[in-house]
């Protein structure tokens, strides 16, 4: 391993194996006139194949340019990101991102968005294969019955589940969330939550997501990640969430460590702030 | 589709009367006004120009009012195949000018380096008035036919272009992350990405070049004698001082212009039906 944790993280012995990904001394500067804006600095982080990491931070905390270290739609300018051991470069279906706007095309159905992604990166595979598997992952996100609508006709719900199924029919190494539910009312939400907590378990997918929503990342994260405020924002502290899968809202709401886990994200997130 | 319309009105064949009424009746009064005064003026001399009823007392001009099909060879044909010359030439030219703007946008949207290149160059271009172009093409190309052609061309060409190169560079970043996630091939980015996203813009341009391709075909048409077309029917009556056929000829023009107008805008709401 090559990575160095500057800060004692909680230990997981269980993986020994090299990590999946590893965000190596990681520093992104946006130069702007007022001198070079420092997002996030010397972020070091390794995520393993199977884990569900969450993101956590203030708005403007640099939170999404580090994902977009991992996606490859930003490049660090100190450190690397590294997947297998090799060094990330640029965007690929391997680390297929889920974004906040959705991102379908308006002038495609539902079907033949995720058509588009399924076959550009395999367009190897046969038709009936291809058919097959975007059926199979939008029958699983519920929309079996509205394939065929294109995006203005669905709501921001299903769009979003549009867009997941897209992600997850790729099979992606690790499959990247940019607040992926930000947009969506309280209930669609939760549901939405259930439905990623099932499709993960069922793929077995590795998942970075950035979120600020402290209750979304305690039903769906293996570990929480709490970014300090920027500029030149870092890890502050990483939380292992310990409930058992498959995970169940109320259940795990009963359990006292719950509010225990809670109440130290708060605490983190808002405690250290003299003016709200 | 009359059964869905709550409507307080008279209903004939599915039609609403009393809405046809109320929408037909304000311009039918606005035109017979306009047409009226019209009239008023020339009989009293104030203006020389002749009324509008001289469409049907004026011999030569009743005749071409109603045989618009009548063919005596040369240039001396109904005021139907004076139009219809017209409307090839456009047909013909801005044909050529969406292949060329399309084109030419598309790589200009695509391309920063060209688009920095050839910028100044075509914004200067787009000012230059049909009329303008005239002589111009005159002189390049010799001939009344395809100088008649080029000044089309050249006026129709730069309002597609330049929309199109704006809908290309405007093509939300939204779209353009997926394609790099999915690392979508060239060919799939144009025509699933890029093309439908610019689309809009493109008929926009589309739509205001058609209308100034036929503006363009008259100013192309005056100066270029000898030609069958409507620009230089109204020249040579003008000439002869027939100002009558000139009064029918412009009802011809106008009535064609919005016709393709509203064609063009039938053509968008059918490709861009669902987005």
């Amino acid at each position: 391993m090559v990575a160095t944790q500057t800060k004692p993280l909680p230990t997981t012995s269980s993986r020994s194996t090299t990590p999946l990904i590893e965000i190596d001394n990681v520093t992104k500067i946006y130069p702007s006139t007022a001198g070079d804006n420092v997002v996030i600095k010397d972020i070091s982080l390794e995520i393993h194949a199977g884990e569900f990491v969450c993101v956590i931070g203030h708005s403007g905390c640099g939170k999404s340019t580090m994902l977009n270290t991992v996606s490859g739609f930003a490049v660090p300018d100190k450190g690397e990101v590294r997947k297998n051991g090799q060094k990330v470069t640029g965007p690929g279906p391997d680390r297929m991102t889920v974004f906040q706007s959705y991102s379908l095309m308006p002038w495609l159905s539902a079907y033949e968005n995720v058509y588009l992604a399924l076959d550009s990166v395999h367009p190897t595979k046969s038709k009936a294969d291809k058919d097959h598997i975007v059926r199979e992952h939008l029958t699983m996100v519920g929309l079996g019955e509205a394939m065929e609508k294109k995006p203005p006709q669905l709501s921001g719900g299903m769009r979003q589940r549009v867009a997941i199924a897209r992600a997850f029919c790729l099979y992606p190494e690790i499959l990247i969330l940019d607040e992926p539910f930000g947009a969506l009312d309280a209930i669609t939400k939760e549901e939405m939550q259930e439905e990623v907590a099932n499709i993960v378990a069922n793929h077995d997918a590795t998942v970075l997501m950035v979120t600020h929503d402290v209750d979304e990342c305690l039903f769906l994260a293996d570990r929480l990640v709490m970014m300090t405020n920027g500029p030149g924002a870092t890890i502050g502290e990483i939380l292992e969430i310990p409930f058992p899968r498959p995970r169940d809202r109320s259940q795990i709401m009963e359990d006292p460590r719950y509010y225990d886990l809670r109440n130290r994200a708060l605490d983190f997130l808002y405690g250290g702030l003299e003016i709200e | 589709m009359s059964a869905s319309l709550p409507s307080k009105g008279t209903m004939f064949a599915g039609v609403n009367i009393t809405k046809l009424w109320k929408d037909l009746l304000p311009p039918t009064i606005a035109i017979t006004l306009f047409l009226l005064i019209w009239e008023g003026l020339s009989q009293s001399k104030v203006t020389l120009l002749p009324g509008p009823s001289s469409l049907f007392t004026d011999e030569r001009t009743r005749t071409l009012l109603f045989f618009p099909f009548y063919d005596r060879g040369g240039i001396d044909k109904g005021m139907f195949w004076q139009t219809l010359a017209s409307l090839q030439r456009v047909a013909i030219s801005y044909t050529l000018a969406a292949i060329v703007g399309i084109g030419t946008g598309i790589a200009i949207g695509t391309t920063p380096l060209l688009s920095k290149a050839l910028d100044p160059l075509f914004l200067f271009l787009r000012t230059v008035p049909p009329l303008a172009w005239v002589p111009i093409s005159l002189a390049a190309l010799n001939k009344n036919e395809p100088a008649a052609l080029f000044v089309i061309f050249i006026t129709a060409v730069w309002p597609i272009l330049i929309n199109t190169a704006v809908g290309v560079r405007e093509i939300p970043d939204d779209y353009n992350n997926v394609a790099k996630v999915i690392q979508v091939s060239k060919q799939k980015y144009f025509f699933k990405i890029l093309l439908p996203s610019a689309l809009p813009y493109i008929f926009t341009g589309l739509r205001v070049a058609i209308s100034l391709s036929w503006l363009a075909i008259i100013a192309a048409e005056i100066v270029m004698s000898g030609i069958v077309g409507i620009g230089f029917f109204i020249w040579e009556a003008y000439q002869n001082n027939y100002i009558s056929e000139v009064v029918l000829a412009l009802v011809y023009i106008g009535m064609v212009g919005l016709l393709l107008d509203k064609f063009m805008e039938w053509l968008q709401a059918q490709i861009m039906k669902g987005q």
